[in-house]
C-alpha cells in the first residue's frame, strides 16, 4: 500500500458520496450513543461497568422477534411491550446479580457482571438456538427514502430524533425531579445518600429500568437497521458503545453522545477516505480509545475524580 | 462455614462419579469403528454445520455397518471458532479414540485442526472447506467439495458469458474462504481482460456496510463479487438496495441456506452462487438414494449441496475404511487417497495429490425465496 493509493480517495471524492458518507455516519454514530447512554448511567450511579447491557440489547431484538413474527402483535404494540419486558429483565438482572452485592468489592460486582452477559448470551443461544433470526420487517421504518442522490431508510432519520428526545427526557429526569437529585446523591456517595434517608435499592431499580428501556429502544432501532438476529449480536456494538462511553467520559451523558457520534463518523469517514483501511474500521474505535485514555484519561467530558475502577 | 464444605465436598463427589461413569461408558463401547465429527453447531456458521450433520447423519443411516461393526459417530460441536476447532478435535484423537474424522464446514476452522490430524496421523475428510491451504502439504486432510480457486475461476468465466468488465470485489478480510474466492477470481477475471474497479473489505460480525458500499457505488460496477459469510452477505445486500446500488451480487457455495434467504428477505432476489449439487445433475445411484431418504426425513424441504457434500464425506470415510480392512488410521488414510470412481452424491469422485477432488459447480440463482438451478460448469 503505497501513499498514493492511501489518498486517493481524497480526490475522487464527490458532494453526493460525501453527504452520503455523513448520513451513513451519522445514523450509526446515533446508535452508538443510544446503547452508551446505558452503559454510562449504571456506571454513574453504581460505579461498576454493566457488561450484560449490550446482552440485555441482545435479548431485546428477540423479544421483538417474538412479538411480531411468532405472536403477530402489531409492531407498535411489540415494540412498547419490548420496552417494558427489557426493563423487567434490567432489573431481575440488578436484584439477582448485583444487589447481593451491594456491600461486597467493586471487582466482584464486575466479575458477576460479567457472569451476568455470559449466561445471557448461552442461554439465548440454548433457547432461541445460534442461527440467525431477521429482525421483523416493519415497512414504515424500513423503507427507503431519497434526498436528492443521498440514499437512505426512514429509521436513520427517526434514530437522531429518537436520541434527542430521549437525551432530553433523561436530562430532565435527573436534573429536574426529585428521583434524579436522589440519584445523583447515591452518585455522590451512597452511603451518605443512604444515611441522609435515600431508599437506594429503589434508586438503582429505577436506574436499571431507565438504563434497560434505553437498551430496548436502542435494539428495536438496531434491528430494523441490520435485521441479523444471533445470540452474540451485542459483543461488538457493546464494546464499541462502552469504548464510546470511555471516550466521552464515563458516567457523563452527554459524553456518552460525543462518544457515540465520534465513533460512529469516525469508522464510517475512515473508510470513505482511507478504502484500503476498509478492513481495519474496528480498529479504529481502540485506537480512539488509547489515544484517550493516555492524554485525557477521564474522558472528553469526565470529572477527575479520585476513586476509579 | 460447615455447610459451605459439605456443600463443595458433594460437588466434588458428583464429579467424580460423572466422570467414572463417562470412562466406563467409552470402554464397553469397543466393538464399534469410532469416527469423529466436528462441525459448527453454534456461532456464526451454526446454520452450515446444522445442514452437513444432517449429511452425515443420513449417511450413517444409510450406511450403519462396515466391516461387520457398526459405526458410532462421535459428534463434537466448534463452536465456529479456530480455537475451539482445534481443541474438539484433540478431544476426539486423545479422548474418543476416534480412527477417522469427518469435518469441517469453513476452511479457517479446518485449518486450525489441520497439524493436529497430521501429527497423529487421524485421516480427516473436509465437507465444505475450500481453501487449499487445508490440504495442501497435509497428507492426512483430504475433502470432498471442490476447492476456491475452481469456484473463483467459475465465476469468472460466467462473468465473461454475461459481458461484464468493471466489476468489484467485497471480501471478508478475515476469512480464508472469502478471500481465497475473491483472489483466484481476480486472477482469472484480470487474465481474460476484465477490470476491478474496487476491492473494499470487511470483518467477520460486521454489520454496517453502508461506508464501503457508497465507495464502491462511487467506482459504478457491471457487477459486485462478494464471496463471504451468508449473514453478513445477506445484510450487505440488503444495504446495497438502500443505497440504490442496482447491480447484481455473486457469490459462492456458503450462501445456500435458508439463514441466507431468511435474513436477507426479498432483497437476495437475483443472487447467484456457486455450488457443488443440484438436483439436475445429480445422477449416480448414491445420489439417488440420496435424494429419496432426505425426502423421507425432511419433508418439503430440498437439500442443500453443503448436506450432499457432507455425505459424502461420510462415504470417503466410509470406503476409505472398507478398502483398509481395518481401522488402523494409516492404512485408511492411504485407502482415501487411493480410492477411484467413487460413487459419491455429487459426482464420481477421485482425489488429486493434494487430497481435492476433481469434480464440476453447479450455478444457482435465488428466485421467489428458493436457489434455482441455472447452469453446470464442467472442470478443464
Amino acid at each position: 500500500m503505497d501513499f498514493v493509493t492511501l489518498f486517493q480517495a481524497f480526490g475522487d471524492m464527490t458532494f453526493v458520496n460525501f453527504c452520503q458518507h455523513m448520513v451513513n455516519g451519522i445514523s450509526l454514530g446515533s446508535l452508538y450513543a443510544l446503547i452508551a447512554i446505558g452503559y454510562t448511567m449504571v456506571y454513574g450511579i453504581l460505579l461498576m461497568i454493566n457488561f450484560a447491557h449490550a446482552d440485555i440489547v441482545m435479548m431485546a431484538c428477540y423479544f421483538a422477534f417474538f412479538g411480531i413474527r411468532i405472536f403477530h402483535i402489531p409492531w407498535y404494540l411489540t415494540f412498547v411491550g419490548v420496552i417494558v419486558a427489557t426493563a423487567i429483565l434490567g432489573v431481575v438482572i440488578e436484584r439477582s446479580a448485583y444487589r447481593p452485592l451491594r456491600d461486597a468489592p467493586k471487582n466482584s460486582v464486575l466479575i458477576s457482571a460479567i457472569g451476568a452477559s455470559f449466561l445471557l448470551e448461552n442461554l439465548a443461544n440454548y433457547v432461541f438456538g445460534g442461527r440467525p433470526l431477521r429482525f421483523p420487517k416493519v415497512q414504515v421504518l424500513a423503507q427507503n427514502i431519497s434526498i436528492g442522490d443521498v440514499r437512505t431508510q426512514f429509521i436513520c432519520i427517526c434514530i437522531p430524533i429518537v436520541l434527542a428526545i430521549c437525551l432530553a427526557v433523561l436530562l430532565h429526569i435527573i436534573n429536574h425531579t426529585k428521583t434524579g437529585m436522589a440519584m445523583r446523591a447515591v452518585s455522590k456517595d451512597y452511603e451518605i445518600a443512604r444515611v441522609m434517608g435515600v431508599n437506594i435499592d429503589n434508586i438503582i431499580s429505577i436506574t436499571f429500568v431507565i438504563g434497560s428501556s434505553l437498551a430496548a429502544i436502542g435494539a428495536i432501532m438496531w434491528g430494523v437497521r441490520y435485521p441479523g438476529i444471533t445470540p452474540y449480536l451485542g459483543v461488538m456494538p457493546g464494546l464499541k458503545c462502552f469504548i464510546a462511553a470511555v471516550v466521552g467520559g464515563i458516567g457523563n451523558i452527554k459524553g456518552a453522545v460525543i462518544g457515540g457520534f465520534i465513533l460512529g463518523l469516525g469508522e464510517v469517514l475512515i473508510v470513505a477516505f482511507f478504502p484500503a483501511l476498509s478492513g481495519y474500521r474496528d480498529a479504529f474505535a481502540f485506537i480512539v480509545l488509547i489515544i484517550i485514555l493516555f492524554y485525557k484519561p477521564t474522558g472528553l467530558l469526565g470529572e477527575k475524580t479520585t476513586e476509579k475502577v | 462455614m460447615k455447610a459451605k464444605k459439605i456443600l463443595s465436598a458433594l460437588l466434588a463427589g458428583t464429579c467424580f462419579f460423572g466422570m467414572s461413569a463417562a470412562m466406563t461408558s467409552s470402554v464397553s463401547a469397543e466393538e464399534v469403528i469410532k469416527v469423529g465429527v466436528f462441525l459448527p453447531l453454534t456461532g456464526d456458521n451454526a446454520a452450515g454445520g446444522e445442514l452437513e450433520l444432517r449429511g452425515v447423519e443420513l449417511a450413517n443411516k444409510n450406511h450403519p455397518t462396515v466391516l461387520g461393526k457398526k459405526i458410532q459417530l462421535f459428534v463434537q460441536d466448534n463452536k465456529s471458532d479456530k480455537a475451539e476447532a482445534a481443541n474438539v478435535v484433540a478431544r476426539l484423537i486423545e479422548k474418543d479414540k476416534v480412527c477417522a474424522i469427518v469435518g469441517t464446514y469453513g476452511s479457517s476452522l479446518a485449518m486450525a485442526a489441520g497439524n493436529i490430524v497430521k501429527e497423529n496421523k487421524i485421516p480427516t475428510v473436509g465437507t465444505s472447506c475450500t481453501n487449499p491451504q487445508v490440504t495442501k502439504g497435509n497428507d492426512y486432510y483430504f475433502r470432498a467439495c471442490f476447492i476456491d480457486p475452481f469456484q473463483g475461476t467459475v465465476m469468472a468465466n460466467y462473468f465473461k458469458k454475461l459481458g461484464y468488465k468493471n466489476v468489484a470485489i467485497i471480501q471478508e478480510v478475515s476469512n480464508d474462504y472469502s478471500v481465497g474466492l475473491a483472489k483466484f477470481f481476480m486472477d482469472s477475471f484480470k487474465g481474460m481482460g476484465g477490470k476491478i474497479v474496487e476491492i473494499a473489505n470487511y470483518q467477520t460480525g460486521d454489520k454496517d456496510f453502508t461506508a464501503i458500499l457508497t465507495n464502491v457505488k462511487a467506482k459504478k460496477p457491471d457487477a459486485i463479487y462478494a464471496p463471504g459469510n451468508f449473514t453478513e452477505s445477506a445484510l450487505m445486500i440488503s444495504q446495497a438496495h438502500q443505497l440504490g446500488l442496482k447491480v447484481n451480487f455473486y457469490g459462492g457455495d456458503t450462501w445456500e441456506t435458508n439463514d441466507f434467504l431468511e435474513v436477507g428477505g426479498e432483497d437476495v432476489e437475483g443472487a447467484v452462487l456457486t455450488t457443488a449439487f443440484g438436483r439436475e445433475v445429480a445422477t449416480t445411484k448414491e445420489a439417488k438414494v440420496f435424494l429419496d431418504t432426505f425426502a423421507k426425513e425432511f419433508k418439503n424441504e430440498e437439500p442443500s449441496a453443503l448436506t450432499a457434500l457432507a455425505y459424502d464425506a461420510y462415504m470417503m470415510v466410509y470406503y476409505g475404511i472398507q478398502k483398509a480392512g481395518s481401522t488402523d488410521s494409516v492404512a485408511i488414510r492411504n485407502a482415501i487417497a487411493n480410492n477411484k470412481n467413487l460413487p459419491l452424491v455429487t459426482g464420481k469422485t477421485t482425489l488429486n495429490a493434494d487430497g481435492d477432488p476433481v469434480k464440476g459447480a453447479v450455478i444457482k440463482t435465488v428466485k421467489n425465496g428458493k436457489f434455482v438451478y441455472v447452469d453446470f460448469v464442467q472442470p478443464k
